[in-house]
């Protein structure tokens, strides 16, 4: 045994002193609604209302944790998902935060479904300095980290995708009379403007920009205006259920315009097998996320997962449903911010670590699509592919089109 | 000035004289009536709940009182007037929209509920002039054509400088006169409150006057009312007004304290929510509208605790059940619980006697 000199407690001196660095890295730093073995996340959604087909990516995300929490957690974590219902309306989703926030103490609140709902919350969120992550919307205005730097989006968002349709047009019909059919509000109205923008000087193509109001029962009446307009372009930002109806009614009178079909309304369960899958044909769309119901994934590792968890963990969910992959895409990014984390889970730190994901993949993710963030990019996913239906799938072509980040 | 009710006459006059040492009947126990004590001791709880409560129940109670002017405005016209209203999601959206639009020109907030209220009186009264012409059903049709309007309506593009368009318009809570030591939510419960108060002792000495039985006449028997001298015209579309009103100061509230007004918060729903909590409440009972404004916004919480999925239909249910238990709300049960508890009867036989 060695003998304890004042020369080995010296050299052991460096030693101890890393020992004694190392607990104090490793410190807890806990924000509300975490302890050593719980995390709570809080959530809305639209559980009823005009648009609770939407809800069901709030259920596949309450399913997703149950598997996170099945494999031991996050960092030994558990994760306590607490969701409520906000019917779509924006008053209604204040007071569902409210007491998220104030009364079961959340760490964050996670996508939040919906446009004007999250507009409803986006200053209270900021003011109470609360995580409002990788909010279920494409508005543009989300990606704002200088005024709302609480506040995150995910997926691109609806002006660059805007763009993206527009360079398409003007690659493929540039003599072409557009129709856009689009939601009258703050989402609708963010696809209209990217497609004017992506257009640039050409926006006179649009003969006729048609809105629509989710309480409306059909828009029949948009889609004859549209082909008595002489419109040959269409391009469809309706969500599942006017995106449905537009296309069925298109193959009704008869008029077969280039057909673009925006990425909230393409799912094949959701929309076009209501629409009538003949009628679908050769439309085109884009996409960030691998169509569940496409059969090229059908060996993919990442799609055997998802649907090894659908049948576990959720199987009431739709299959052919792109709501209940997208809601899991969501729970596995903020499983990596909150490894990222570690042990320091503050509110600060989670939205420093949401701000630094790099090359970051999630399995259902198109293979060449990855999402970046930084503490000057708030937005992501900025990439997407586009992808023709050909009567029973979609097949993708063409390059990954990067999306302008958002001034 | 209000005649004096009848058995008021009755008391007033002296008993015939008698005996120099028997005393005057006294109206004794006048005052302590059941409901008297009930208000009283509705206002002490009111006026305590904040300073024991979470910030969050204190928000949830100042919507109760909201959603509950709103139904007062809605049950003057419908309870009281029988002029039906499937329209007052839009004055509430009026109101709404004029105190986020001051609010966004630094007017203080306190000053938009009198220009709420006043908009939203001389739109009423505008709309109430040509629903002179219709009735019932025609009437309930013409309303919902409003409520349908107004999400467009603010969407509308060249409003849009002024309305924010479909982006809303965010507002930022009120503090605290200085030197008060109140949270802002606890100040905006109590200012709601006495907003409440003033509002519904205007709404029941207008009920109890010369006007409001004309009102209530037009109601009962129009036809009887026109013979008896009242301007039926006139009291119909001065109510319309009135009710708006109501409705638009409550809408202003509800502004401030959600702190944003975006034209999805006004649907058609609204109202339909309006017209359940008047039902639930009572028609024609003025303390029954915050028993609506507890119904519109806690039922629908309740529902969801008991099946997210499902909440609807649970909703859908509850309301069928209070409606087959209470067919007049709550104020209907209240009255027959009144009518039929033997102390109640014991008080009755003993003021007779």
């Amino acid at each position: 045994m060695k003998q304890i000199t004042r020369r080995s407690i010296l050299a052991a001196a460096p030693a101890t002193l890393a020992l004694a660095a190392i607990p104090a890295r490793a410190a807890k730093n806990y924000g509300p609604g975490v302890t050593d073995t719980e995390i709570k996340i809080g959530n809305t959604g639209p559980y009823s209302g005009p648009a609770s087909s939407y809800g069901t990516i709030a259920k596949s995300e309450a399913a997703y944790f149950r598997l996170v929490n099945d494999q031991g957690g996050v960092n030994g974590r558990k994760i306590n998902f607490i969701s409520y219902d906000d019917a779509y309306s924006p008053p209604k989703t204040v007071e569902q935060v409210r007491k998220l926030v104030e009364e079961d103490n959340v760490l964050l609140v996670m996508s939040p479904l919906g446009t004007p709902t999250n507009s409803a919350i986006w200053h209270y969120m900021n003011q109470k300095k609360v995580p409002q992550l990788f909010v279920a919307t494409g508005a543009t205005k989300w990606n704002d980290q200088k005024h709302y730097p609480w506040t995150m989006g995910w997926q691109p968002n609806y002006q660059s995708e805007g763009h993206a349709y527009a360079a398409y047009i003007l690659q493929n019909k540039p003599d072409g009379k557009i129709a856009l059919l689009y939601q009258n509000d703050d989402f609708g109205k963010d696809y209209l403007k990217g497609v004017t923008d992506g257009l640039g000087d050409k926006a006179k193509m649009i003969v006729l920009a048609a809105p629509y109001e989710t309480t409306d029962p059909t828009v029949d009446s948009q889609i004859i205006s549209m082909k008595a307009a002489g419109a040959d372009v269409f391009v469809n930002t309706g969500i599942p259920k006017f995106a449905a109806q537009a296309i069925r009614k298109a193959a009704e009178i008869e008029w077969k315009p280039l057909h673009i079909l925006a990425s909230v309304g393409n799912s094949v369960g959701a929309t076009l097998k209501p629409a009538g899958l003949q009628n679908a044909k050769d439309i085109v769309s884009d996409f960030y996320i691998k169509d569940p119901t496409d059969p090229q994934w059908q060996n993919d590792p990442g799609y055997l997962q998802w649907v090894a968890f659908m049948d576990k963990y959720y199987p009431a969910g739709d299959k052919t449903d792109g709501g209940n992959v997208v809601g899991p895409c969501f729970c596995q990014t903020l499983v990596q911010v909150m490894k990222q984390c570690g042990d320091d889970l503050t509110r600060e730190n989670i939205m420093k670590q949401a701000a630094n994901l790099h090359h970051f993949r999630v399995p259902m993710l198109l293979p060449s699509i990855e999402i970046n963030t930084s503490p000057t990019d708030f937005a992501p996913i900025k990439q997407i592919q586009m992808a023709r239906f050909d009567g029973q799938r979609w097949q993708l072509f063409g390059p990954v089109i990067n999306g302008q980040a958002p001034a | 000035m209000s005649a004096p009710e009848p058995n008021e006459i009755a008391l007033e006059r002296p008993a015939v004289a008698g005996p120099a040492s028997a005393p005057v009947a006294k109206p004794e126990g006048r005052f302590w009536t059941g409901r008297n004590i009930a208000i009283g001791a509705g206002v002490i709880v009111a006026l305590t709940a904040p300073l024991v409560a979470h910030n969050f129940i204190i928000f949830q109670l100042t919507l109760v009182m909201i959603y509950g002017l709103a139904i007062l405005g809605l049950n003057l016209l419908t309870g009281f007037n029988g002029q039906f209203s499937l329209g007052h999601s839009a004055f509430y959206g009026i109101g709404a929209y004029t105190a986020a639009i001051l609010m966004s020109q630094n007017v203080d907030y306190y000053w938009t509920l009198p220009c709420a209220g006043a908009l939203c009186f001389v739109v009423g009264f505008l709309f109430g002039l040509p629903a002179l012409r219709l009735q019932g059903i025609y009437l309930a049709l013409a309303t919902f054509a409003l409520a349908t309007a107004m999400p467009q309506i603010l969407k509308f593009e060249p409003l849009e400088p002024w309305t924010g368009g479909v982006q809303g318009i965010p507002l930022l809570k009120p503090d605290p006169p200085p030197g008060v030591p109140l949270n802002p939510d606890q100040w905006l419960y109590y200012f709601t409150l006495a907003v409440l108060l003033i509002m519904l002792a205007g709404a029941a000495s207008l009920v109890k006057s010369r006007t409001g039985r004309a009102i209530m006449a037009i109601r009962d028997h129009p036809i009887a009312a026109v013979a008896m001298g009242i301007d039926a015209s006139l009291y119909k579309t001065l109510t319309f007004g009135v009710s708006a009103l109501y409705t638009g100061v409550a809408g202003a509230l509800g502004a401030i304290v959600i702190q944003f007004v975006g034209p999805d918060s006004f649907p058609f729903l609204l109202s339909v929510s309006f017209l359940v909590g008047l039902v639930v409440g009572g028609v024609g009972s003025i303390p029954g509208s915050l028993v609506g404004g507890v119904f519109v916004l806690f039922v629908p919480n309740l529902a969801e605790q008991v099946s997210t999925g499902l909440s609807g239909a649970i909703y859908g249910v509850i309301l069928l059940i209070v409606i087959f238990v209470m067919p007049s709300g709550a104020a209907g049960l209240v009255r027959l619980a009144a009518a039929r508890l033997p102390f109640a009867r014991k008080i009755r036989a003993a003021r007779s006697s």
